[in-house]
Formats: C-alpha cells, sequence, structure tokens
C-alpha cells in the first residue's frame, strides 16, 4: 500500500522542502504512526468526531433528483452536514488532536474557500490552541464571511499578498511562517497535499468518509456502489471517500477537476487534466506551469478548488489508471448548485457543486440499477455572496 | 580540488575569508546584472550566487521573492540565466559563479541536462533550497559527472542529519544561520558559532553562512567561526533604488544608486579580509 517509506505514491509525493523543515518531518512521521496506533489518542477523535463533529453524516438517497434525471441511482454523502459546513473538521480534528499530543501550543493553517481556516480555528478553540490563518487576499474579498468566522473563534488571519494572492500563495506564505517557527508549532495542512507525512496523513484522517460509505451503502443496497463521484481540487475529501474503495475494481472512481472557463481557456485548474509532473509546495505532483516549471495561476469559480497543483496520490491514481478525472466548468457548477437546491433543497459548496454537475451529465444514460455516491462535501452558505454575484442578484 | 574549494583554499592561504553575494538574474536587467557581477568581482566578492527566478520561491523572504517576480515580469528565463553565465565568462570574469534555483525548474529541464549546460556555460556550482538529501541521488550523480559543486545546506534544526549531508557534500557547505527564510536580521542568532563549529568539524568542505546576514559588523563576527559569508537581501535592497531610477532614466541617480551597491559589497568584504 502508498505511500513508500519515501513518502512517493509511484513516482509522485516525497519531501521538497528547504533543510530546515526537514527534521520537523521526520519528527511529525515518527509522531504520526506512534499516535495511531495509541488507543487514547483514537478514543479521543473517535469521541470528537462523535459528539463534536457530528458524525457519522448520512448517506442520503436523492431520490428526486434520481427521477428527474431518469438514469443512474444517486446517492449523496452528506459530508455538508458536519459541524463547520465540511469535511475539513475530521481532518482539523485529527491534526490538532496531534498538535496537543506533541506538546505544541501554536497551530497555523492556510485556506482557500476558508472552509479549512474555519475548521482549524474552530477546532483551536476547542482544543486552546494559538491558531494563525494565511489566505490569499483575493479569496478574503471572495470569503468574507468565513474570514469574519474566523475571526470570532479567535484566530489571526493573515493576507498573503504575493503573486496570484490566492491559495497557492497562502500555502507558500504559511510554509515560510512554518520554517521560521517550526520548534514550536504545528501546521494543519488542509488537503491531501505538501511534503510527506502530509497526503498519507490528511487522506487516513479523511479516510472515515469512505469506511462510512462503504458500510451505509452495503446496509442500504447489499452491495457496493458502481461509482463514486467527488470533486478534486487538493483532493482531500476525494482522496477519503475513494481511499477504502481502491481495491474494488468493480467501484468506478471518479475525480472532478474545476474547468473554470474551459480545459482550453487559461482560465482553468485541471492539474490533472492538463498538467504535468512538477514540484509544488514539497511534492512531486501534476502541476500547472509553462515549459520552465514557473507555477501557472489557477482559476476556479469556487476558492476552494482553484489550485495549480494536486494530491500525489491523485497523481498516482490518474498515473495508475485506477482513477479517472474529468472536468466541469464554472458555469456548470453554478447550473449545478442551483438544480440541486431546486430539486432536492440541498445548497451545495462550490466546490461540491462540480461533483454534482459531472452526474447530471452522466446519469441520464447510465442503467437504473447504476448506483453512484456523490461526495458532497461541504454546504454552499459560505459561497452565496459570489453565487448572488455571478448570477446578478441585487442586494 | 573543484575552482570552488580552490578559490577557499587561496584565501585560506591569505588569511582571508570568502565574501559570497547573492543577486537576482534580471533584476533589474540581465544587462545590469551582467555589468554587476563584474563590478562586484572588482568591488571584493570572491564567488557570485545568481538567483535564477522563480514563481514560488519558499525557501526566500519577501525580499528575493520581489526580485524574482520584477525579473519574471521582464520576461527572464533559464536560457537567459545560461547565457548570462557564457557572457560573463567571455567578458574574462574570473570568479566562481554559482547558480541558485528551485528544484521544479531543474526538473522541467531536466535534471542531467540541466547540470549539463551549466558546465557548458560556464558554472561552477549550483544551490537547490528545496532539494534536500533524501531527494538528491540523482542530482548528485550528474552534478559529479559534469564536475559540478551541488552546494548542500545545513540549517540549525538539522541535528542528526549533519554528518550525513555534509559526508557528500562538495566545494562549500552552506549554513543557514537561523531559521526562517532569507532576508535581514538585525542580530545573528545565539549558538551560531557553536552550529557552524559543530558543521565545520564534520565537515571536508569549508563552510560558509548565510540566510539574515545584512552588516559587516556581522560578516566580522562570523569570519571568525566560518570560511566564509553569504549576503544576498540586503544587497537586493539596495538594487531596488537602482531599478527605480532606470524605471525613471535619470542619469545622475542611477550612477549613484549603483556606485551605492557597489560600495556596500566592498564594505562587506573588508572584514573579511586579511
Amino acid at each position: 500500500m502508498y505511500p513508500d517509506n519515501k513518502g512517493r505514491f509511484g513516482k509522485f509525493g516525497g519531501k521538497f522542502v528547504p533543510e530546515t523543515l526537514m527534521n520537523a518531518l521526520d519528527q511529525l512521521e515518527q509522531d504520526y504512526y506512534k499516535y495511531r496506533q495509541d488507543p487514547n489518542f483514537q478514543r479521543e477523535l473517535q469521541e470528537l468526531l462523535t459528539e463534536y463533529a457530528g458524525r457519522s453524516t448520512p448517506l442520503y438517497f436523492a431520490k428526486h433528483l434520481t427521477e428527474k434525471l431518469g438514469g443512474a441511482k444517486i446517492y449523496l454523502k452528506r459530508e455538508d452536514l458536519n459541524h463547520t459546513g465540511a469535511h475539513k473538521i475530521n481532518n482539523t480534528l485529527g491534526q490538532g488532536l496531534l498538535a496537543k499530543y506533541t506538546g505544541k501550543k501554536k497551530v497555523i493553517a492556510e485556506t482557500g474557500a476558508g472552509q479549512h481556516g474555519v475548521a482549524s480555528a474552530t477546532i483551536a478553540a476547542l482544543l486552546g490552541l494559538e491558531c494563525t490563518v494565511f489566505m490569499g487576499e483575493e479569496d478574503i474579498k471572495r470569503q468574507e464571511l468565513n474570514v469574519f468566522r474566523m475571526k470570532l473563534l479567535g484566530a489571526s488571519v493573515v493576507p498573503a499578498v504575493s503573486g496570484t494572492r490566492t491559495l497557492k500563495d497562502a500555502t507558500n506564505e504559511a510554509i515560510r511562517h512554518w520554517v521560521e517557527h517550526v520548534e514550536d508549532t504545528f501546521y494543519i495542512i488542509g488537503s491531501v497535499v505538501g511534503p510527506h507525512p502530509y497526503p498519507m496523513m490528511v487522506r487516513d484522517f479523511q479516510r472515515i468518509i469512505g469506511d462510512e460509505t462503504r458500510q451505509q451503502y452495503l446496509e442500504k443496497e447489499g452491495r457496493l456502489p458502481d461509482e463514486i463521484v467527488a470533486c478534486v481540487g487538493g483532493g482531500s475529501n476525494a482522496m477519503g471517500i475513494f481511499y477504502p474503495f481502491i481495491e474494488d475494481a468493480s467501484v468506478k472512481l471518479t475525480g472532478v477537476e474545476a474547468a473554470g472557463e474551459g480545459v482550453d481557456t487559461e482560465r482553468h485548474a485541471a492539474s490533472i487534466t492538463k498538467g504535468r509532473p512538477g514540484v509544488i509546495h514539497g511534492a512531486l505532483t501534476m502541476l500547472l506551469q509553462d515549459q520552465y516549471g514557473q507555477v501557472l495561476p489557477a482559476h476556479s469559480i469556487s476558492a476552494g478548488l482553484d489550485y495549480p497543483g494536486v494530491g500525489p496520490e491523485h497523481a498516482h491514481l490518474a498515473d495508475s489508471n485506477r482513477a479517472q478525472y474529468v472536468s466541469v466548468t464554472d458555469q456548470e457548477a453554478l447550473q449545478a448548485l442551483q438544480e440541486l437546491a431546486y430539486v432536492e433543497g440541498i445548497i451545495p459548496a462550490l466546490e461540491s457543486a462540480h461533483a454534482v454537475a459531472h452526474v447530471l451529465k452522466i446519469a441520464p444514460a447510465l442503467p437504473k440499477d447504476y448506483g453512484i455516491v456523490i461526495c458532497l462535501s461541504g454546504r454552499g452558505d459560505k459561497d452565496m455572496q459570489s453565487v448572488m454575484g455571478y448570477l446578478g442578484v441585487e442586494k | 580540488m573543484s575552482r570552488i574549494e580552490t578559490v577557499f583554499a587561496e584565501l585560506k592561504a591569505k588569511g582571508e575569508k570568502a565574501f559570497i553575494p547573492f543577486i537576482t538574474v534580471g533584476d533589474p536587467s540581465l544587462e545590469w546584472t551582467e555589468r554587476l557581477v563584474r563590478d562586484m568581482e572588482q568591488a571584493g566578492a570572491d564567488i557570485i550566487e545568481l538567483g535564477i527566478p522563480y514563481s514560488d520561491p519558499l525557501a526566500d523572504g519577501p525580499v528575493i521573492q520581489e526580485a524574482a517576480l520584477r525579473s519574471l515580469a521582464n520576461g527572464t528565463t533559464m536560457e537567459d540565466a545560461f547565457s548570462l553565465v557564457a557572457r560573463l565568462r567571455q567578458a574574462g570574469v574570473k570568479l566562481p559563479l554559482i547558480l541558485f534555483t528551485y528544484v521544479n525548474p531543474v526538473m522541467q529541464w531536466g535534471i542531467e541536462r540541466f547540470f549539463e549546460t551549466a558546465k557548458q556555460n560556464g558554472a561552477d556550482g549550483v544551490i537547490i533550497p528545496d532539494l534536500p538529501h533524501e531527494e538528491s541521488l540523482e542530482a548528485k550523480q550528474a552534478a559529479a559527472r559534469y564536475g559540478i559543486d551541488l552546494v548542500p545546506l545545513v540549517a540549525p534544526t538539522s541535528q542528526q542529519r549533519i554528518a550525513q549531508i555534509v559526508k557528500e557534500a562538495s566545494g562549500f557547505v552552506y549554513c543557514v544561520s537561523s531559521l526562517g527564510v532569507t532576508g535581514v536580521r538585525n542580530e545573528l542568532s545565539e549558538g551560531l558559532s557553536a552550529f557552524v563549529t559543530d558543521v565545520r568539524s564534520a565537515a571536508t568542505v569549508p563552510v560558509a553562512v548565510g540566510f539574515g546576514v545584512s552588516t559587516p559588523e556581522q560578516a566580522a563576527v562570523i569570519r571568525e567561526f566560518a570560511d566564509g559569508v553569504i549576503v544576498g537581501s540586503a544587497i537586493i535592497r539596495r538594487i531596488q533604488p537602482l531599478a527605480d531610477a532606470i524605471a525613471k532614466c535619470e542619469q545622475a541617480e542611477i550612477d549613484k544608486a549603483y556606485q551605492a551597491v557597489i560600495d556596500f559589497v566592498a564594505s562587506l568584504k573588508e572584514p573579511l579580509r586579511g
């Protein structure tokens, strides 16, 4: 099973960071292996996931959507019902607890849409940790409400003003801050990206989505689903729901990237569809870059998806053909958001709307006994302001 | 012995320490970089680090990052960096030149091809700050094949990793003086002398100190326990007014700003002389 002892998923992954961080990453790896097997740690994490985050989340049969599309049977894994509104809380509880067990009093995080920032600020308040969140200046504008939530929860929000002023640059800033404060600070990475052991650790903390899905689907249908569909920016909700099904060849795994204004334009975030192997934020993965290796800006309607890289394990799943990666435009995601709201009374996050949009395309032509699970990674509350803007709604 | 190691040996024989300035290729322009290197050599630089601009420089602070972004906005490419080195050699620049770049641009150029091109154009060394020991085998082999020194970094947090890192070092060992990214700091960190002394006793090649060194006074302190001093951000901060003056086309201002950069370089070498 991946990763290997160098943190590689096939040819992807690894540790490409300044020397200053190497000792901290080695230490983190040892700590993680130790506490992963510690019954006290596991008990406390399980309790928080249940009593605080509200797990398990339902696997909801989307009857109306299924009827309307007239094809495949569609289920929604309701990660939007977690405390703080997205799957991000699963991972932040895990890493936050690890910070506490290893005696770190300060945590930092980077965030794009703000979901990971809010989840980090939340667990920091809960566990009594000092929290600093790095966020691109552009995203601070797009996600005013989440910035306010983080501050209300006691976190400091630091604007990243370099480069494209989005998630990529917030991550650069967070890594630099960590380089300087590595001795007393825990860096809570928000997706299955970054240097080893992060992609593995975040995947492990998110696999609860897939473990629950598997059990719930078996209970409802007496078999495994035919396909699982999830949106991919960095790819943590997708990796979490895919992981327990990787060995099941009959289950098709589909990751949906953000095509923005179209994958044939320069404004998209489809790293697997359009990228080449390269190093970003400490890992070798699929990356949007020019011929010289300069990182290209990514675009998506969703602040959570406009990241020019992707988790290295996704790059490997694509490379080995175990999962397929498709893409969906801003416009299609926006329509899917409205469709799900109208038909099922559920307003998904713009990220998750990408996964819904792909299913709207494929479901009608599939047989009625074909079962699809969509990972509904988060709810749309945070996006209402942008959606109003895109739909031209007067305030 | 490589050209870099030879320079350190010659300095040692004279009782001097090496001064190693860093500038970014193409900031404010390729022509100015060429002129700066030639005049910095005259002003006392012993080895020069040439930073190849990169969009996401994780090990650099804001000053060097902005220089890189200015240079990229001018359209500077990897080809430009290589041909600059070739032109400097044609112009008679003798001192060792080290290319400072990140792992992704090197990978995209091709690791083997990168070291080959570096050698062909007259570079002596390469520093890749986000390529740690564990990931460096392919680069080390290519560097050895073409006779280029791949200079490793060690940090105050390297601890038990130091022995392994310095064992395979060529050229010199780059000691990161404090935690954090490149940038000017008012004070040298406590324990720097002990840390550098440890590295020096483990290494078979010279040891130079960089990251946060910005004044002749700091250079004077470091000379007591290291073989060389590296200064980047503090020089680039003085290139900014030069860039501004060039943009305004004010000849008197350009001359003044340029002289200030060269004088600063000379002042940093001064405490390192015998």
